[in-house]
């Protein structure tokens, strides 16, 4: 009974945080998008450059994301 | 205990895809592969490590062709790999290291670069694993780097002058025992942080797309075409991550050795 619900409890803190780690992505992406479009907008010259760091930080963010993710499915492995 | 990993058989398949496996998987034909102990360590050889053979050679073979001298202006696929190349000197490594260290640094980078991208392609056309999904295999990138950032900080700066040259200047003696210990995880953070940024991307996005097709034995043939489609969203996702990540895996390396080598806070 204790097993079944420790893994219970596991599951559903994976399901959680995977939740709450998309949050996180969405919210800082979203940011990055916003400010390299204002970027654009303002100085078009530049866009090539604004593209590439904009991609770069996603990739970053995402990074710490996908820690998260792990962590989740280490949860449910266990 | 991996065993009832899943719950019910039905989702095992799942983790039957992204683990490593002493077969070579080549749809439903598994050939077995030679068990191999060398002073008490597992050094058999695996799906995975037939995959990385696998990539080397395509990178070895590609890069030959292309880099044939026909004149001095390279034409179709040279001029890609001319592209490519010319990118990673002017966007990775001289930004980060300056003109002429850039250049010396420049095959770590290309070597790094072409053999993390061969190995999250591969991974996508049908019969092949990515083997960078595996985190030994990107622990190793990672330590292989770590080795490097430290390495060169050390040829640059000499042995005591690098660890002295991570305190910035100008600090309280009183904040040192805090620092030490601070620095030296910093030192640490990074290749770990490598590391599972590569893993992860790679495992999530085939975890994705075996979860969505795994969505039509489940539900029957009326999640067909929903399935397919966002599995092929994902698929074409794939391609753009691994693009991505093999060029940030690159640039942190870049970045890191420009911290070390270069080490004017």
């Amino acid at each position: 009974m204790e097993a079944m619900a420790a893994e219970a409890y596991g599951y559903l803190s994976a399901g959680i945080g995977a939740g709450l780690a998309a949050l996180g992505a969405g919210v800082g992406i979203g940011q990055i998008g916003k400010g390299a479009v204002e970027g654009i907008a303002r100085q078009p010259e530049a866009t090539g450059d604004i593209r590439s760091t904009m991609i770069i930080a996603a990739a970053l963010i995402e990074g710490v994301a996908l820690f998260a993710v792990v962590i989740c499915v280490l949860l449910v492995l266990k | 205990m991996a065993g009832q990993v899943e719950g019910n058989g039905e989702s095992n398949f799942i983790l039957d895809h992204i683990v490593d496996h002493h077969e070579l998987h080549l749809g439903s034909l598994h050939i077995p592969l030679p068990h191999i102990h060398l002073f008490g360590i597992d050094m058999s050889i695996t799906g995975h490590l037939v995959m990385m053979w696998v990539a080397t050679l395509f990178i070895i073979v590609t890069l030959a062709i292309s880099t044939r001298r026909r004149g001095l202006i390279p034409s179709g696929f040279s001029n890609a790999i001319e592209a490519l190349v010319v990118f990673i000197r002017d966007d990775v490594a001289v930004p980060n290291l300056g003109e002429k260290e850039g250049a010396k640094y420049m095959p770590f980078f290309l070597t790094t670069f072409m053999f993390i991208l061969a190995c999250n392609l591969l991974g996508l056309i049908p019969f092949g694993q990515t083997a960078t999904g595996n985190i030994n295999v990107t622990a190793a990138l990672a330590a292989i780097s770590f080795v490097v950032m430290i390495g060169s900080g050390i040829k640059h700066n000499g042995f005591f002058g690098f660890f002295k040259g991570l305190i910035p200047p100008g600090l309280p003696i009183l904040l040192l025992p805090l620092m030490i210990p601070l620095e030296f995880l910093g030192l640490l953070t990074k290749p770990f942080a490598l590391c599972i940024r590569l893993f992860a991307n790679m495992l999530a996005g085939h975890v994705i797309i075996l979860s969505l097709i795994g969505l039509i034995f489940i539900m029957g043939v009326v999640a067909v075409p929903v399935s397919i489609f966002f599995a092929l969203a994902m698929y074409l996702l794939e391609i753009f991550v691994g693009f991505l990540q093999a060029y940030v895996f690159t640039l942190l390396t870049a970045v890191f050795i420009g911290l070390s080598v270069h080490q004017e806070h």
